[in-house]
């Protein structure tokens, strides 16, 4: 048997209160019990009042994800002995970029409406076959990963870009049009991708990796966004709002060296970013409409190093 | 008022394709749920959906099998509908976008499940619910069908007879709104949460179940309660059957494969038989004293490979909940409450019955389908990968049905003044100042069902079920809620939630008390054989002041005569 010693936030729309904390001693959890238990547990034994969301208890509904100290968690797969082996506190919030309905209950309509906004669901073109597509059995596989998506909206509510700008589609929202766009029985991927390559489409994640490090279920969404801007790349869409910014991004640091004000949701974390596009749009001016090197790993310092070298380049390149 | 030809409460695939299918043929459809739609249990379905697409197989092999694991319960007409239009339903979610696995010509890959020796289990790795259930959202918001998501339904509404509508609670504010509708749909799910523990979500409350059964809507097979094979004895997470389908084994504490032996009847498909007959088996081990510490083990070491490649879930639940790497040693498991055969009873079309002197008759407007429904496919035990099917197939059946149904109707005369009587409930219950909660209610109820109404049943054990719930339901008066306000209270929904899971525990065990005789899922102590003779027909109950009153209903054979069941 553990205990958990939760700091709970709560706030409730119809009294004056104003948001604040409770916190709430555990008592007499199985070894295995998840944050989810112990809340469940509040919930039951010791106060009524904590609203939340839960159904599954095993990480497939998507119902559960709190702000668990600091960071977006399902409260169903989150342990509390990891978590807190000797009985640190554990905080509980509700997710961000969502407002507050209830305690630990958001508004979730942000999460639906970007869902709707990137057309979930493939297109075939012509009659279907009188049985199944033929399709890779690896292709399939590879669509488990966006697939595995619950919904949970932890990747939505500490998406950097979003913070800044509320049109951003976020992750789980372009992690499922990949879904869809990589489905070969989808028969519209260009239509879908024009779509995509919008402001506050593909082109606006600045690759942060904050979705990648807080969804429970590996779907990775930065790197299904990635092959995202892969694909639209292939097909040619380059003349569209996000290219284009990624363009005049490069000119802005290739002629100043100074980050233009309206491309600032990227903030710290965005020089990965920066590096990165300006690799993209360097090599497409170079060379024309090229397949760029899109890696899917974090920034590093040989990449900074990497722009450096690509500047001198470019500079070189403008002097001849 | 809100106003649709077709209201479907429920938002798993069966409400999914029911709604998407009432909309095809043009009726105004709205589908209603108290969670959002992709929160519906149905996205806990890991291991697939059955299909006869091999060419080795056949869609009357699958129905034979069905209705031999349904112990010939099961109405034959209705199975054969499902294992043969249920083909052309797996084709369409295929072309809607369910990613199935394929096999090497491209074509969707089978993997074995049990009550079978063939390959029919269509899936996508081990999130074959949670895929289907999303790509027939995908689809609702393509054709732009309205859902009211997070909307408990709190009764049905009755006017001359017929069902005409319901009442819910906008869980986000608290607000109480009428629905009128022409028909309703039924899809709410089973009521794993009348048992302890159970594999089932916690919002598998049974409420589409009592809601009917309150209209005066016959419940039929409700004694035919799974106990799945194979769960954790910690939280009663499920393993899927289909780690028995790769050929895991199931070994006794001296490490005997005890399917192999002849007294359970199974020397064929070992521990590939059917649920029921596996799990009585377990629980037999395991009374005689060959199990460890209440469990017998899952041994998954000779086929760790493929485990690892297609079951990843399963190596993750043994290891947070079991602390078993199964690759290295074997998994302990025991039976838990999984699935219940019986519902609504309806017909084909998803038509609800009632009683009516000797016989039952139609209760217009009233439609269900899913784990919710009793158009008993399943009989007495269920065959895995069979409910996917049931809820696709008999959720458009019922879709279909309704929406020409409703056009057909003039629309229904309600008042608003409805929302009085529900609205007084709840204030009512608000004033109480009393001590009992529901969570504590729920847990003795759920501990009662187990203990006497689980893999073995015998009548004193039934009449002592029977005297215990009443006495936990005689508390309920007493429950209060902390949470007085209206916003998100769930609080209050659980207490709404305990009343009908005590219809449904009370019903299971009026109609495990009616039926003397052993028969798939429901195995009397007291009287151990199956009963062609005299039992070879549904227990029907319905709703009275005093209780659940039983009728009995045919069963319909059509190819398949009952024999004896061996494995
Ligand atoms: C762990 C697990 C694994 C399984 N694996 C398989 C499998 O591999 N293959 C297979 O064929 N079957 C499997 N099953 C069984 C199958 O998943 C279910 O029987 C099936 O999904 C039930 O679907 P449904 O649409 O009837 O109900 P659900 O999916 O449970 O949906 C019920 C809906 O009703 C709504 N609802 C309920 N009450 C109310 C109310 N009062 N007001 C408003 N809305 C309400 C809910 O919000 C929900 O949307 C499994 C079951 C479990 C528990
Ligand atoms: S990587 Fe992109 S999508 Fe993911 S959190 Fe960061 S900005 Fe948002
Ligand atoms: S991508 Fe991951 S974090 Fe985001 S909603 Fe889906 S499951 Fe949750
Ligand atoms: S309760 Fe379902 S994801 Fe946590």
């Amino acid at each position: 048997m553990i205990e958990a010693n939760l700091k709970v936030y709560r706030y409730d729309p119809q009294t004056a209160q104003e948001p604040h904390y409770d916190t709430y001693e555990v008592k007499e959890l199985p070894d295995f019990a998840t944050v989810l238990d112990a809340l469940i547990k509040v919930r039951e034994d010791i106060d009524g009042t904590l609203a939340m969301r839960c159904s599954c208890r095993s990480a497939v509904c998507g119902s559960c994800a709190f702000r668990v100290n600091g960071h977006a968690k399902l409260g169903c797969k989150t342990k509390v002995s990891t978590l807190a082996p000797d009985g640190e506190e554990i905080c509980v919030e509700p997710m961000g970029n969502m407002k507050v309905i209830k305690d630990l209950v958001t508004e979730m309509d942000i999460f639906w409406d970007k869902l709707k906004q990137v057309k979930p669901w493939i297109e075939t073109v012509g009659e279907p076959p009188e049985r199944e597509y033929q399709v890779p059995a690896a292709k399939m596989v590879e669509l488990q990963q966006p697939m595995n998506c619950i919904m949970c909206g932890a990747c939505v509510s500490d998406c950097t870009v979003l913070e800044e700008d509320s049109k951003f589609l976020a992750p789980a929202a372009l992690a499922k049009a990949y879904r869809v766009v990589g489905d070969p029985r989808h028969g519209k991927t260009k239509e879908w991708l024009t779509d995509l390559s919008e402001e506050g489409g593909i082109w606006d994640c600045t690759r942060c990796l904050e979705c990648v490090e807080v969804c429970p279920k590996d779907v990775a969404p930065m790197d299904q966004i990635i092959k995202l801007r892969e694909q639209a790349i292939e097909e040619g869409l380059t003349d569209n709002i996000g290219a284009k910014h990624v363009l005049h991004f490069t000119e802005s640091v290739a002629h100043t060296g100074v980050l233009d004000e309206r491309m600032l949701p990227i903030k710290a974390a965005g020089w990965g970013w920066a590096v990165k596009n300006a690799g993209i749009a360097i090599k497409a001016t170079l060379k024309g409409k090229i397949k760029p090197l899109l890696p899917g790993s974090h920034p590093s310092v040989t990449e900074v190093q990497d722009v450096r070298r690509i500047h001198e380049e470019l500079e070189e390149g403008k002097r001849k | 008022m809100i106003e649709y030809d077709v209201l479907v409460i429920g938002g798993g695939l069966a409400g999914m394709s029911a709604a998407l299918h009432a909309g095809e043929v043009g009726a105004s459809v709205a589908m209603v749920s108290k969670v959002y739609p992709t929160r519906s249990h149905s996205a806990a379905a890991q291991g697939g959906i059955n299909a006869a697409l091999g060419i080795e197989d056949s869609w009357e092999v699958h129905a034979y099998e069905t209705v031999k694991g349904s112990d010939f319960l099961g109405d034959q007409d209705a199975i054969e509908i499902l294992c043969r239009d249920g083909i052309q339903d797996v084709f369409a979610l295929e072309h809607w976008g369910v990613i199935f696995d394929r096999n090497e010509e491209g074509n969707i890959h089978m993997r074995g499940f049990g009550g079978t020796d063939k390959s029919r289990t269509c899936h996508v790795g081990d999130m074959t619910g949670q895929t289907i259930l999303h790509v027939m959202y995908e689809r609702l918001l393509r054709m732009n069908v309205k859902s009211y998501d997070e909307w408990f339904v709190t009764t049905l509404l009755m006017e001359e007879g017929a069902c005409c509508g319901a009442v819910a609670m906008d869980i986000t504010s608290g607000k109480l709104e009428v629905f009128k509708a022409k028909a309703v749909i039924i899809c709410t799910g089973g009521c794993g949460r009348v048992y302890e523990p159970s594999t089932n979500g916690l919002i598998v409350t049974g409420d589409g179940l009592s809601l009917a059964y309150r209209v005066g809507a016959l419940l039929m097979d409700m004694e035919m309660v799974q106990y799945h094979p194979t769960t954790l004895p910690a939280n009663g997470f499920l393993i899927t059957e289909g780690a028995r389908g790769e050929g895991a084994y199931l070994l006794n504490s001296e490490g005997e494969r005890f399917m192999q032996e002849e007294r359970y009847g199974a020397t064929t498909l070992e521990e590939k038989a059917s649920r029921d007959v596996v799990s009585r088996a377990e629980t037999i081990e395991i009374q005689e004293g060959r199990g460890i510490d209440g469990c017998v083990l899952l041994d998954c070491r000779h086929i760790k490979d493929r485990i690892l490649e297609a079951f990843h879930q399963i190596s993750e639940l043994a290891i947070d909940y079991a602390g078993v790497d199964i690759t290295q040693d074997p998994l302990p498991i025991r039976p838990g409450m999984h699935y219940m055969m019986g519902g609504i009873k309806t017909d084909i079309d998803g038509r609800c019955y009632r009683h009516n002197g000797d016989g039952s008759e139609p209760l217009p407007g009233l439609y269900s389908a899913g784990e919710a429904a009793c158009v008993s496919a399943h009989g007495a035990n269920r065959l895995g990968g069979n409910s996917l099917l049931d809820c696709v197939t008999f959720g458009r059946k019922a879709g279909v049905h309704a929406a020409e149904y409703a056009s057909s109707i003039n629309s229904p005369n309600i008042s608003e003044a409805v929302i009085e009587v529900e609205e007084q409930k709840i204030v009512d219950l608000f004033a109480r100042s009393t001590n009992e909660r529901a969570p504590a209610l729920r847990l003795e109820m759920g501990e009662i069902m187990h203990t006497f109404t689980g893999v073995f049943r015998e009548e004193a054990g039934l009449l002592e079920a029977e005297r215990r719930i009443h006495a936990v339901r005689e508390r309920y008066p007493e429950v209060s809620v902390h949470d007085k306000g209206r916003v998100f209270n769930t609080d209050l929904l659980a207490v709404l939630e305990l009343d009908f899971m005590f219809d449904c525990a009370e019903t299971i065990i009026a109609s495990a008390l009616a039926r003397k005789e052993s028969r798939g899922a429901h195995t009397r102590t007291d009287y151990p054989e199956r009963d062609d003779e005299n039992w070879l027909k549904h227990v029907a109950v319905y709703h009275t002041p005093d209780g659940p009153a039983v009728t009995y209903l045919p069963v319909t054979i059509t190819k398949w005569q009952p024999e004896a069941r061996q494995y």
